[in-house]
C-alpha cells in the first residue's frame, strides 16, 4: 500500500520532488497573498464592534493556524524519523522548525498589537496567550537542541523527541479558550453551529490562510532542499549537481565578459 | 512492520501518552489558578464546590458584563464607576484610568484589582473582552438589532 512512498526515502528522489513542488507552492503563495491582503485589508467591510482594527485578523489568524499546522507536521515528521529512522524525515523536522518559530512570533506580535486597542493590554497571562508562547519556546528548543550537539545523529534524535513530546501542547492551545475563562475569545471558524464570521470577511480570511500555508510550504521546501544538499554533500549526485550548476554560471559570466 | 520498529513505535506512543496524561493532571489540578477571573455571582456566592469566597483586600480578577446605565464618570478626572453582572447579583467596580476602545455598556470586560468591600472592587486594570463573531455593521444591525454608538455616560457627582 505504501510502496509508492519508498523511493522518497532516498535523498536524491526527495530532492527532485522538492524541485517539482516548489514552483507550484511559490506561485500559489504569491497570488493568494496579493489577493488575500488586498481583499482583506482593502475591500472587506469593517466590523460592527471593532471597526477597522479587526483587519489584523487577516494576518493574525493565518499565522496562528500555521504555527500549529507547522508544529503538527513537524511532530509527524519527528515520529516517522524516530520509528522508521528516515534521515529525510529528520531533515524535514529541522527544515520546519525555524519557519514555524517565525509564524508563531508573527502570531504573538500581531496578537499583542490587536490586544492593546481592543482589550486594553499588550499582554495578558491568559491560557491561550501563554500556551502559544510555550509553542514558540518549543520551536526554539528544537532548533537549539539540534545545534547543541556535535554529532548530527544524536542531535537529530534529541530534537525529534522534543518535537514529538511538545505536540501535547497543540490540543491545549486549541481548547484553551473552552476549558478556561480566558480573555481571548472562542474559536470563530470551527464553531460548531456554523462559522461566526460573516461571509464577506470569511472568504478573504480563507484566501489568506491558503496564502500563508503555501508560503510556509515554499520556505520549508527551500530549506529542506538545502538540508538535503548539506547532509549529502559528499555524495556523487550532489557533486554532479554542483558541477552542472557552476558550469552554467561560469558560462554565463563568460558570455557577459564577451559582451 | 518489523519488530524493532514496532517496539520503537510502542515506546514512543507510551512516552507521549504518559506525558500527556501527566500534563492533563497538572492542568486539572491548576484549574482554579488558570481561570482568568471570578464572575460576579462567584464573588458574592463563592466559587467552586466549596463555595470559597475571596477575602476583602485580596487581589483578584473579575469578569462580567457592564450593566447598562450603570457607568458613571467624573467630568474632571479619569475616575469612573460601573456595575458588573453575569446572571445574578451585581458588583461595583471603581477605576481610575483610560478604558479600552471596546468598553461599552453591555460589553463583557475583565477587571483586575483589589476587593475593598465584599462587592466593591478597586480596579487598576480594565480589559475588554469581545466575542468570536465578526460582521459588518449593517448585518449586526439586522441580526442582533445592535446599533453601535458611543455610549452616553452619567456623572459621578450631580444628578444622573
Amino acid at each position: 500500500m505504501w510502496k509508492w512512498l519508498h523511493p522518497y526515502a532516498k535523498a536524491q528522489t526527495a530532492y527532485r520532488l522538492c524541485n517539482i513542488l516548489l514552483p507550484y507552492f511559490a506561485m500559489i503563495a504569491v497570488l493568494s497573498l496579493i489577493v488575500g491582503w488586498v481583499w482583506g485589508l482593502g475591500f472587506a467591510p469593517a466590523d460592527y464592534q471593532q471597526k477597522d482594527s479587526y483587519r489584523i485578523i487577516f494576518i493574525h489568524v493565518p499565522s496562528a493556524i500555521l504555527s500549529m499546522g507547522a508544529y503538527s507536521s513537524m511532530a509527524i515528521a519527528a515520529f516517522i524519523a524516530l520509528v522508521w529512522q528516515l534521515k529525510n524525515a529528520e531533515l524535514a523536522v529541522i527544515a520546519i522548525a525555524p519557519v514555524g518559530a517565525a509564524v508563531t512570533l508573527i502570531a504573538l506580535i500581531t496578537g499583542a498589537a490587536w490586544g492593546k486597542p481592543m482589550w486594553g493590554a499588550w499582554w495578558v497571562w491568559d491560557a491561550r496567550l501563554t500556551t502559544e508562547l510555550i509553542l514558540l519556546f518549543l520551536y526554539l528548543g528544537v532548533i537549539s537542541l539540534y545545534n547543541a550537539f556535535e554529532d548530527k545523529g544524536s542531535a537529530g534524535r534529541a530534537s525529534c523527541i522534543l518535537a514529538l513530546v511538545g505536540s501535547i501542547n497543540l490540543p491545549i492551545i486549541h481548547f484553551s479558550v473552552e476549558w478556561w475563562n480566558t480573555l481571548h475569545q472562542g474559536a470563530t471558524i470551527t464553531k460548531f453551529d456554523g462559522s461566526a464570521i460573516d461571509p464577506s470577511m470569511f472568504w478573504p480570511l480563507m484566501v489568506n490562510i491558503l496564502a500563508f500555508s503555501a508560503f510556509v510550504g515554499t520556505v520549508v521546501l527551500i530549506r529542506l532542499k538545502n538540508e538535503i544538499l548539506l547532509c549529502e554533500k559528499h555524495r556523487p549526485w550532489v557533486r554532479d549537481l554542483v558541477k552542472s550548476q557552476t558550469q552554467n554560471v561560469t558560462s554565463e559570466i563568460g558570455d557577459n565578459n564577451a559582451v | 512492520m518489523n519488530p524493532r520498529r514496532k517496539k520503537r513505535m510502542v515506546t514512543l506512543l507510551a512516552v507521549v501518552f504518559g506525558l500527556g496524561s501527566a500534563v492533563a493532571l497538572v492542568l486539572y489540578a491548576l484549574q482554579g489558578n488558570i481561570n482568568l477571573f471570578y464572575t460576579p455571582t462567584e464573588l458574592i456566592q463563592g466559587k467552586g464546590p466549596e463555595k470559597q469566597k475571596p477575602l476583602v483586600g485580596q487581589k483578584l480578577r473579575i469578569g462580567g458584563m457592564v450593566v447598562p446605565g450603570s457607568v458613571k464618570r467624573d467630568p474632571d478626572s479619569l475616575h469612573v464607576e460601573f456595575k458588573l453582572m453575569d446572571t445574578g447579583p451585581t458588583v461595583k467596580v471603581i477605576y481610575k484610568g483610560i478604558l479600552p476602545d471596546l468598553f461599552r455598556e453591555g460589553q463583557g470586560i475583565v477587571a483586575q484589582g483589589n476587593l475593598i468591600a465584599p462587592n466593591i472592587i478597586e480596579a487598576f486594570e480594565v480589559l475588554a473582552k469581545h466575542d468570536e463573531e465578526y460582521m459588518p455593521p449593517e448585518v449586526a444591525e439586522a441580526v442582533k438589532g445592535i446599533k453601535h454608538q458611543k455610549p452616553v455616560y452619567n456623572n459621578v457627582k450631580g444628578d444622573s
